[in-house]
């Protein structure tokens, strides 16, 4: 154990720059790119105030993933709990000292950036579970005691998310963690169970929601029910979508987008903006395009050593392939709207550094593939 | 190694189940994509259609704004009908022609054409361009005529700001104009905002816009391809703003500032019981009319240079030294303290014996001077050379904590004016902080006489004198009206506190916060002679304002003067001994007059501030007379309003 210790931190700087992933810097760069243009079309193809903050948010973000991505892996779980502490306490100040708009208090004004802690949180449960099962034998991964703990850690941060309130971002930290607790062995039992037990409950769960929560999963069901009102926004994000074709309208030309049907359109309508100007061609690339991004994160799995490493990067994967498919599938009008950004493309300072803090992490495990982790 | 051989199992077990995840992963993008094969490729001509010949379009209709009333019901802010011209960007095919064609038709000079252009440029290419917000009849009938060959223009019937009493009140009522990024930033304008509407800018328009503001409605009409109207299919009605209800007496208002014209100052007059301000007069003033479609450059050069400095509020936001007009407080806080015997007598020996501390010379403002004072005296015949003496005893820590108690060194009204002062009484404490030195003996002795540090604004001193006239009682001044506050009930609860005594005795002597309707005093007889003492300076012979008494007992009142030297004066000047007249303006003494009436029984405070005005018993006494006549006169109408309003609610 020793010898491999000594082994990892010998890695010589060359060594560290030789198995960085270029394809997936190369995927990141393409989508932020890709993402800029987008953006630069809701205002109307204008560079101001959105396009200029996003490149600016892009750039320094991106320079941050370069930086923390030769952070050593086993630095990442050593601090995997301290990591997850302080998004909890971040999202307990955004209870008592956070800033509210349009009805929801999410954020902490930090002067520089209004940082939103549940986007660090979908981050943080990841990590602070790949640790919790990196040291747990699989036998004992079944006994009560070893899955009442993930489920109280869970089970807090999605509570104080739902309160400010965000039932989009709530469910996706869920999702995450289920994810990891899946990977780490699981019975399947207890998926098929809590399941059944969901739909039981779900008549409970609907009364307790928001009014216009409500009013959401019900128009998803029937947009029609109020054109001008809840199932506005899928109606027109249908048409937009749908009028695009073959190969869309053609850049900056996106009809339905530049008359404001849209009233979230630089964030979680992105998709549609980008859908209606580029057809279906240029939906199924950026489709690709994430797709081989997930890929290429599993794969540093699959060559990592250690199971923090693997169960992190598994774990991470699934988390991305839950914003892609939650947010498309919402502007698809196949999801209800919950307010869930798409990665790298929506415009959003705490979305993206969760995001690229992410894939920093991705890429140590990468670059420090060898390094075993001992479970102390 | 049976730990290895478990190790092994593990992996395989998370690298199994990421495989079915994977699988789980691909099917649902595959879901995803025959979704958007459907909606982009099946069904494109369906959405195709609801796109370009169904699309759904939005009008905002501005609403009104709430009026803005008197304590009468009088209304101080109204809305008139305009006529506006706005380009919806989107429709237009060619901006230069459109342009081309509304200028010929409401002859737009080169000028405004220019500053449309640049307004488009500020603009998204869905907005809205407001082309013109007050068109005369005759343009509007013209544009409406040709409206068929104008792309994207729309003729609107809106309402507009009209301040009926303009001058009299805009530092009280201020104005509206067009909305800045900055004013957009504020949530109740920004959830309310239609392109074209006027936000407040100043004041009470500013300060209760979430109150005048109101709803916008919108008009959903289905639009063809060109944008063209095809029906209205929703209309949700604007709300007008809500009424604003002031407790300012639009006459009182009007007549101070008729005595204010071609000065520079401020009349202040309240409520001394309800604390209602009737008037807050300042001088000079301009129109806010000229605001509300933006003002012309020649106008607000105009105004921005005048001298005299229209554009200050000069009621909350100027700072003057009170001068002699802090006398009584002085007097009441020395009594208070018990430091002196107000019968203890003083000598002032005129301007070759002058009152000395550590070889500094302190004069008193009359030459000869006055001879042997008593503290009555003092304050009537305003001797500087008994309140150095003192100001010396007191301190200045104790006089701060009475003059901070009676309204000093606070703003009044809270957060409704951006710009009101707070004014400063000082003490030790305060300079040791603030400027990192120590007191000096010096400047407690002239702060006797409310020169020095202290700065107050007039409204404070109308305050204090209101706390001093109704028996040393706090009060709530305030300008907006508050039917929970009536006259009878502070009767009520004064009585209360009287049969109460002794209730805060015991730490009178520190600093404490008095909640409303309380008493501040220590003594009731401290009180009573101040304001004794006032009598006489107004309604005896030898006070400073005895010419400007009335000996009619229902006008009767009492008063104090002051004058507030801007500089120092020198021995040349007491030599010269120069009239007003004679001084270069801005040199000039600033001239103070506070007062209450009527004295038996009062109820209403005045302060007057003439800037360089001279002396306050000839420039700003005359003045102070005159509106307390009229204020008197409506006082029983008031009364009688206020008894009316309250039944009712």
């Amino acid at each position: 154990m020793l010898r491999e210790r000594i082994q990892a931190s010998n890695y010589s700087f060359l060594d560290k720059l030789r198995s960085i992933d270029y394809l997936l810097i190369l995927l990141i760069i393409a989508i932020g790119s890709i993402s800029v243009f987008a953006i630069y079309s809701t205002e109307g193809g204008k560079f101001s105030f959105y396009t200029k903050n996003h490149i600016i948010r892009l750039s320094v973000f991106f320079g941050l993933f370069l930086i923390l991505s030769f952070v050593r892996v086993s630095t990442w779980y050593k601090n995997a709990y301290l990591f997850y502490i302080v998004g909890l306490i971040l999202l307990i100040t955004v209870l008592f000292f956070g800033i509210s708009a349009s009805g929801a208090t999410r954020w902490i004004n930090l002067y520089f950036l209004n940082l939103q802690p549940s986007e660090l949180m979908k981050i943080a449960v990841i990590i602070c579970f790949a640790r919790y099962y990196h040291r747990i034998q699989s036998s004992d991964i079944q006994s009560y005691k070893f899955l009442i703990q993930p489920i109280i850690l869970l089970i807090i941060p999605c509570y104080l998310v739902i309160q400010q309130p965000d039932l989009g971002t709530s469910i996706l930290i869920a999702g995450s963690g289920i994810a990891i607790i899946w990977l780490a062995g699981l019975n399947i039992k207890y998926f098929v169970y809590s399941g059944l037990l969901l739909l039981v409950s779900l008549p409970f769960a609907i009364s307790i929601l928001k009014p216009y929560q409500k009013a959401r999963i019900l128009t998803f069901f029937n947009p029609d029910r109020d054109p001008l009102g809840a199932g506005y926004q899928i109606i027109q994000s249908k048409i937009a979508i749908g009028s695009g074709g073959f190969f869309g309208k053609g850049y900056l030309k996106g009809t339905q987008s530049y008359l404001e049907f849209l009233p979230e359109k630089h964030t979680d309508f992105i998709f549609t903006l980008f859908s209606e100007e580029f057809g279906f061609l240029g939906s199924i690339i950026l489709l690709f395009l994430y797709i081989l991004l997930i890929y290429r994160i599993i794969n540093v799995g699959l060559v990592s050593r250690s199971f923090f490493a693997k169960l992190y990067c598994f774990g991470f994967a699934t988390a991305i392939f839950l914003y892609v498919f939650v947010n498309i599938a919402m502007v698809l009008g196949m999801l209800p709207i919950v307010g869930a950004p798409l990665p790298i493309m929506s415009y959003g300072g705490s979305s993206l550094l969760s995001i690229m803090l992410g894939l920093s992490i991705v890429m140590s495990c990468k670059i420090y593939n060898q390094e075993q982790i001992s479970a102390y | 190694m049976l730990n290895r051989g478990r190790n092994i199992e593990k992996g395989r077990v998370i690298t199994r189940r990421m495989f079915i995840l994977a699988a789980a992963k691909i099917l649902l993008f595959a879901g995803i994509s025959s979704r958007l094969y459907n909606l982009q490729i099946s069904d494109r001509e369906k959405y195709e259609i609801l796109s370009d010949k169904n699309r759904i379009r939005e009008w905002k209709t501005p609403p009104q704004r709430g009026i803005i009333v008197d304590n009468f019901n009088k209304v101080l802010a109204s809305n008139d009908r305009v006529f506006q011209l706005h380009l919806m960007l989107d429709e237009i095919s060619d901006f230069d022609v459109t342009i081309f064609k509304i200028k010929n038709l409401i002859r737009l000079d080169q000028f405004q054409i220019k500053k449309l252009y640049k307004k488009k440029e500020r603009l998204k290419p869905w907005d809205t361009l407001v082309v013109s917000d007050n068109l005369t009849w005759e343009q509007f009938s013209k544009i409406n005529l040709y409206l068929h060959e104008l792309e994207g223009a729309k003729p609107v019937l809106s309402t507009s700001r009209y301040y009926p009493y303009a001058n009299d009140l805009v530092h009280i009522v201020g104005y509206v104009g067009d909305a800045s990024p900055k004013d957009l930033e504020k949530p109740e304008i920004k959830e309310n905002f239609v392109p074209g509407l006027k936000v407040g800018k100043y004041g009470i328009e500013n300060s209760q816009e979430k109150m005048l503001i109101g709803n916008y409605g919108i008009k959903r009409y289905e639009v063809n391809a060109s944008g063209k109207r095809i029906s209205q299919i929703d209309y949700i009605k604007e709300r007008q703003g809500n009424k604003v209800n002031l407790t300012i007496d639009i006459e009182i208002q009007k007549y101070a500032q008729e005595l204010l014209k071609g000065k520079a100052g401020s009349i202040c007059a309240m409520d001394i019981y309800t604390g209602e301000v009737i008037a807050m007069a300042s001088s000079p003033t301009y129109d806010p009319n000229k605001f509300t479609h933006g003002i012309n450059q020649k106008d607000w050069q105009e105004i921005r240079n005048n001298p005299l400095k229209p554009l200050i509020n000069k009621s909350i936001a100027g700072l003057y030294s009170p001068g002699s007009t802090f006398k009584p407080l002085v007097a009441l806080a020395a009594l208070e303290y018990g430091i002196l015997d107000p019968n203890k007598t003083i000598r002032c020996k005129g301007h070759k014996h002058p009152y000395e501390l550590y070889g500094v010379k302190y004069h008193c403002w009359k030459k000869e001077g006055h001879g042997y004072m008593k503290l009555r005296n003092a304050i009537k015949q305003s001797c500087d050379i008994y309140f150095y003496e003192m100001a010396r005893l007191l301190g200045v820590d104790k006089l701060s904590i009475i003059a901070k108690r009676y309204g000093l060194g606070t703003n009044v009204l809270g957060d409704l004016y951006k710009d009101e002062k707070n004014g400063l009484v000082p003490n030790t404490k305060w300079k040791r902080r603030a400027l990192e030195q120590s007191w000096y003996l010096g400047e407690t002795v002239i702060n006797g006489i409310g020169q020095g540090y202290i700065q107050t604004t007039p409204l404070q001193l109308c305050l204090m004198t209101a706390q001093i006239a109704n028996g040393g009682y706090k009060i709530k001044p305030h300008i907006i009206k508050d039917n929970t506050i009536n006259y009878n009930d502070i009767l009520n609860k004064i009585k209360l506190d009287q049969s109460n005594f002794p209730l805060h005795e015991r730490n009178y002597l520190d600093e404490i916060n008095v909640e409303y309707y309380q008493r501040m005093y220590h003594k009731k007889s401290n009180i009573n002679f101040v304001l004794d003492a006032m009598f006489g300076s107004t309604n005896e012979q030898y006070g400073t304002s005895y010419k400007s008494r009335y000996d009619n007992l229902k006008y009767q009142f009492a008063g104090k003067t002051g004058t507030s030297q801007v500089r120092r004066i020198t021995d040349l000047d007491r030599e010269l001994d120069l009239d007003t007249e004679q001084i270069e303006y801005k040199k000039r003494d600033h001239a103070l007059y506070v007062a209450f009436a009527p004295y038996k029984d009062p109820r209403y405070s005045i302060s007057v501030i003439i800037e360089h005005g001279g002396s306050g018993s000839k420039a700003a006494a005359p003045l102070a007379s005159k509106l307390i006549k009229r204020i008197i006169d409506r006082h029983k109408l008031r009364e009688q309003f206020n008894n009316g309003n309250t039944s009712l609610a």
